[in-house]
Parts: structure tokens; C-alpha cells; sequence
């Protein structure tokens, strides 16, 4: 069965990965803007890494029959020096304006600090104005609640929002309740000990039935694994669910989300 | 989606329920046989407060685990921060 990893960070992954990744069936990514693991020293590093995620990345996941999409944004780590922000944002739109571009993502808060939160009204401000897509960073670990009741918070206090090209990513246990219920869409993200695991997933669609949700690997710089999504898929189908459950989860959502932008075109296989 | 028969699930789940069991009381023994103590860690009583709530009678227990390793939420955020 084909896939869709709709939230990876390639520019952090081999060759090796990708193969595997067009071995498995996956047909499309999408590679939100992240932290690389460091602080980036400048706006013109911003730059460059919007360069690599629109121009390079694509044609490396081309050569393994795999589309690539990504969003553009200033992660919400690198987010704390609202000036700093203000400036990487101030790239934003010619990136936006880019034929693999989905809109703004990943973006969120980390630590929940005011300066976190201003940095993003900065770009909920600019998604809005633009008629983009958002993709929602929740924090990780013990901020995680907090941070993603503060990021439904400000969403709600916005009524030019439409929830339904609103992702709200890395949902858990304790938070995917709160995203649906909203009318956004929940991503969850497999990790070995940081997030979600295959199982707990394939749980979570039991519980809140499979719309609207969303399944990545967000396979990255750290432990992560590019195949997480075909676990999930074993996990579905070795509980006895039929392939439909399996594919609504894993091709049809992420299809349906991602068709909500303009830039989508997605090229089904003969 | 059809609600599944709750034996034939612990069938499935019995031998990782039972492995990740195992494996959580060695990790604690582990600690314990190491010089010094941690009993005052705050990381320390969570862990022990989750495994109360997995040995609970009540649902829900992932989310509740989860909601112990979590920090607390305040509903005037926005007025703190002034935003």
C-alpha cells in the first residue's frame, strides 16, 4: 500500500533512508522548516536552509519517485529573539510563494515564554493574510500540555482561522482530544521514547475514529525512524482492522490536508 | 469500528505488557543499587505517581500518566503575558 509521511525532515536524512522510504510505498513527503540541531548564527542561514528545503531536497527524494512538499517558518526554538524572528520571517513570502511550498510550519512554541508566543502571532498574522496552511509545533515532554492548550488558546482567539486547514502536530495521549474536538486536524508523531509509538497511535485512531488524523514519522537529526509510518500500518493491520482504516490514515488524510493548498499537485502513480 | 473481544487483546499484549514490567522494575532496581539516592527528585516521585495510576481500577490511564509528567496549565496566561 502506498503512503504519505506528511511531516520528515530529509534534509536530516541519507540516501539510504529515502530508498528505503520509495521501497515502502511512500509516495509523497512533507519537510516542514525545523531546528537543525543548533542555533543558526544569522538570517542568511535561514536563507539558505529555505533554499535547500525548496530547490535541493526536491530533487533528491525526485530520484527515488518521491514528491516532495515543504512548509517555511522559524521554529519556535529559534523563535525567543522576537527581533531575530522578525527578520527570518521578513523572508517568509518569497519561499511561500514557491511551487513545493504547503505554508507556514512547523511553528509553535517550545517553552512556552512570551516571547515564544509573540514571535507567533507574528506568523498565525502572516498565515492569515496570506491564505496559507499552518502547521502547529506543540512542545515536547512536561510542555507539551501547556503549550498546546496556549496555541489553542491564541487560534481561538482569532476568528479569521479556518480550523480545517489547521494542523495541530505531535499530539499525545493528553492533547489529541482537545485538537479535535476544535476542528483542526491532530498529527501524531512516532518516536522511540519522545513521543508516540506505533501502537499508541494505532490506539489513539481506535479511540477518536481515523478522521482528520494524521500519522509521521518526523524522522529527523535525533533517534527517529523513517519507516515509522509503515509501523503504524503493521500495528493497524495486526489488531485486525481492514486496509480501508489503514489507507484513510495514511494516504487519504494526508491527501485531503495537503490538496487544501494551492501548491499541491500531486502526480498519482500509473 | 467494531469494539474488540478484551481476551483475545491481552492475548496480544500480555508478553510486552509483562516484558516492559520486567524491564521498568530492573531500570528502578537499577537505580537503587547506585551509590547516592534520588527519592527527592521530582522526576523520581512522578515516576512513582504514574505507577499508581497504572495500577488504578479507572480508565484512561495513558492520559492520565501523561498529565503526570506534565506541567500545569494556567488559564490567565494571556493576561500575564500581556498579550
Amino acid at each position: 500500500m502506498h503512503f504519505l509521511d506528511p511531516h520528515i525532515h530529509i534534509a536530516s536524512r541519507t540516501t539510504d533512508d529515502l530508498q528505503a522510504l520509495a521501497r515502502a510505498g511512500c509516495l509523497v513527503v512533507g519537510e516542514p522548516a525545523f531546528w537543525m540541531g543548533y542555533d543558526r548564527s544569522g538570517t542568511n542561514s535561514f536563507y539558505d536552509y529555505f533554499r535547500q528545503l525548496t530547490e535541493w531536497e526536491p530533487k533528491r527524494t525526485a530520484n527515488y519517485g518521491i514528491q516532495h512538499y515543504a512548509w517555511m517558518g522559524i521554529n519556535a526554538k529559534e523563535a525567543e529573539n522576537v527581533a531575530f524572528a522578525k527578520e527570518v520571517i521578513a523572508l517568509l513570502p518569497e519561499f511561500l510563494d514557491r511551487p513545493n511550498v504547503l505554508g507556514i510550519g512547523e511553528v509553535g512554541l517550545h517553552k512556552n515564554t512570551k516571547n515564544e508566543v509573540l514571535t507567533l502571532l507574528e506568523l498565525i498574522d502572516l498565515a492569515v493574510k496570506r491564505n496559507e496552511q499552518i502547521l502547529f509545533h506543540t512542545p515536547h515532554l512536561a510542555d507539551k500540555y501547556q503549550g498546546t492548550r496556549m496555541i489553542l488558546d491564541l487560534l481561538r482567539a482569532d476568528s479569521r482561522i479556518d480550523r480545517s486547514r489547521v494542523c495541530i502536530d505531535h499530539c499525545e495521549e493528553h492533547t489529541i482530544r482537545m485538537a479535535l474536538d476544535e476542528g483542526y486536524w491532530a498529527g501524531i508523531t512516532l518516536y522511540p521514547t519522545t513521543k508516540a509509538t506505533p501502537e499508541r497511535a494505532a490506539d489513539m485512531v481506535e479511540m477518536y475514529g481515523p478522521e482528520r488524523i494524521l500519522v509521521n514519522s518526523s524522522a529527523d537529526w535525533g533517534p527517529s525512524d523513517p519507516l515509522a509510518v509503515p509501523q503504524f500500518m503493521a500495528a493497524v493491520r495486526r489488531r485486525g482492522h481492514p486496509e480501508s482504516l489503514v489507507r484513510q490514515v495514511v494516504y487519504d488524510n494526508p491527501l485531503t490536508f495537503f490538496n487544501q493548498s494551492v501548491h499541491f499537485n500531486f502526480r498519482r502513480p500509473d | 469500528m467494531p469494539n474488540p473481544i478484551a481476551l483475545d487483546v491481552f492475548n496480544r499484549e500480555f508478553l510486552t505488557m509483562r516484558c516492559r514490567l520486567i524491564d521498568l522494575a530492573a531500570a528502578i532496581d537499577r537505580v537503587g543499587r547506585a551509590d547516592g539516592q534520588v527519592a527527592d527528585d521530582p522526576r523520581w516521585q512522578q515516576l512513582q505517581q504514574a505507577i499508581g495510576v497504572i495500577a488504578s481500577p479507572d480508565g484512561n490511564r495513558a492520559e492520565r500518566v501523561q498529565m503526570t509528567f506534565s506541567l500545569p496549565y494556567g488559564e490567565n496566561w494571556r493576561h500575564d503575558y500581556e498579550v
